[in-house]
């Protein structure tokens, strides 16, 4: 299916198939403030998609997602594929999904937990159910199935 | 399997068997901790007690643990005096502490102190309690108490009264229990109810949990009687918290119609949940509870420190 409304990348990455509604959610993760200021951001909103009825697609340029936004990405858009664009090709593409430990990548909601405190340490959550995603807290034991404003 | 140099954060960090392991040590600890016996298990053996949160009755517990068994310590009892102050992070203050004694014993008022401490210490960490989290050691000697009663600890029912919501007690009791097939009873006021997370969880470790709205008819079949704490600060205004707190009241009108073998047990500081004319009674067990806490200690601290049941 072509669906290239948009200007082809050279380099860069392509999100697709984000869950309706979720782009500026992804966009906040890849954190388009920090990119390098002569790559074009593109995103399309409510596109038709066969496998989920609408979707939203996110194509940066020059830029690869660390390990980390690709969890934080799992998390609050478990459908989306990457794919890794090289010259004009697809060179990789893979589904994200979600490490048995997630480091850093949210803050724990419950605020009386020690990794609230300002201690030398980082977040962590282990994932206690896969289908839909819990996360349990590393340190407090709190569970977690909200993702969206817990992002740290 | 050995405890020797393990932390115990949570007591699921505990099989089945490495809980009986601590349960048989402490028994034969019993006489040590009476002062009938003496030992010098933890003579060449210093352990930091690190209280950033006041809790004289769990640190007197581990202090007289540590000198029944010919060990020393050194206690921060008064977070205030303590670098914590300063701004210092409990990362850093444990990662320094570790490095003078054998091991921490740490109670820390935010959930996962215990935890992060671990991280920071290359020496073993005990939980004395952080926050409404954990605190294992307590359930030990929840079991500790119920073992001797009874000789053992599957097929007890046991029935759990009064704030099961923030009881952080009452949580890893549970858990701890349903691992020895004993049978739970949930009462409690409606609002202070077990959370959804721990009955999901007891439920998939394939517990059995029930609820009964009576206190008469619960103790009627039951072996254990498991009194907690409702705490005033828990309730909106004063004539609701009255309210409730009355309907908890266990008394010897209540425990008439129960097993002549029950026994009774609280956490201490008990406020008015036990009546003291129970105290005289055979039901009573919460002060025999408290001074099992000694032994199973001395127990934890020989294992952990030492690898040796004594
Ligand atoms: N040069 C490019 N510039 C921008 N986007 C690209 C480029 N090449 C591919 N894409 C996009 O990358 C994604 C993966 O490309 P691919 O050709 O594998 O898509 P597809 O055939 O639609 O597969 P599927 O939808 O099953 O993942 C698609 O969203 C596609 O639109
Ligand atoms: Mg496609
Ligand atoms: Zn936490």
């Amino acid at each position: 299916m072509r669906e290239l409304k948009i200007t082809p990348i050279r380099n860069g990455t392509v999100i697709d198939h984000i869950g309706n509604g979720l782009a500026l959610e992804v966009l906040r993760i890849i954190g388009v403030r920090e990119l390098d200021k002569d790559s074009t951001v593109s995103v399309a909103l409510h596109v038709r998609s066969q496998k989920l009825g609408w979707k939203d697609i996110v194509k940066v340029e020059n830029m690869e997602l660390s390990p980390r936004k690709v969890n934080a990405i799992a998390l609050i858009a478990p459908t989306a594929t990457i794919s890794i664009i090289r010259d004009y090709k697809v060179r990789e593409k893979r589904a994200v999904d979600l490490p048995d430990r997630i480091v850093g990548v949210l803050r724990c909601p419950n605020p009386n937990c020690i990794s609230n405190q300002n201690e030398p340490v980082e977040s962590e959550f282990e994932v206690a159910r896969r289908r839909p995603v819990v996360l349990r807290c590393g340190y407090c034991d709190r569970q977690v199935d909200e993702f969206l404003s817990h992002l740290a | 399997m050995t405890l020797k140099g393990r932390d115990l954060i949570s007591i699921r960090d505990l099989s089945r068997e490495e809980i009986e392991e601590v349960l048989r040590a402490a028994k034969r600890m019993i006489p040590y901790a009476e002062g009938r016996k003496s030992s010098r298990a933890l003579e060449d053996r210093l352990l930091t007690l690190a209280f950033f949160e006041p809790s004289t009755r769990t640190r007197l517990s581990f202090e007289t643990a540590v000198q029944r068994l010919g060990g020393r310590c050194v206690t921060i009892a008064d977070p205030s005096a303590s670098s914590m102050r300063k701004g210092e992070s409990l990362h850093d203050t444990v990662r320094m502490l570790s490095s003078y004694g054998d091991g921490i014993v740490l109670r820390h008022p935010n959930e996962g102190a215990a935890r992060l401490a671990a991280l920071a210490s290359d020496k073993p960490v005990i939980n004395a309690g952080d926050g409404a989290g954990q605190h294992p050691t307590q359930t030990l000697l929840d079991l500790a108490t119920m073992q001797e009663a009874f000789g053992t600890l599957s097929g007890l029912k046991v029935v759990f009264l009064g704030d099961l919501k923030f009881g952080r007690t009452v949580h890893s009791l549970a858990h701890a229990l349903s691992m020895f097939g004993a049978e739970l009873v949930l009462s409690s006021p409606p609002t202070l109810g077990l959370p959804n997370e721990v009955r999901e969880q007891l439920d998939e470790a394939g517990a059995k949990v029930t609820e009964a709205d009576q206190v008469h008819s619960a103790v009627r079949d039951a072996d254990v009687l498991y009194v907690t704490r409702i705490q005033k600060e828990r309730f909106a205004d004063e004539a609701e918290y009255a309210k409730v707190a009355g309907s908890y009241r266990i008394d010897n009108t209540i425990l008439a119609g129960a097993k002549p073998r029950l026994i009774v047990m609280h956490p201490l500081p008990r406020t008015g949940e036990i009546a003291p004319e129970v105290d005289g009674t055979s039901h009573a067990a919460y002060f025999r509870q408290a001074f099992l806490g000694v032994p199973v200690r001395m127990a934890l601290l020989s294992l952990i420190l030492t690898g040796r049941a004594g």
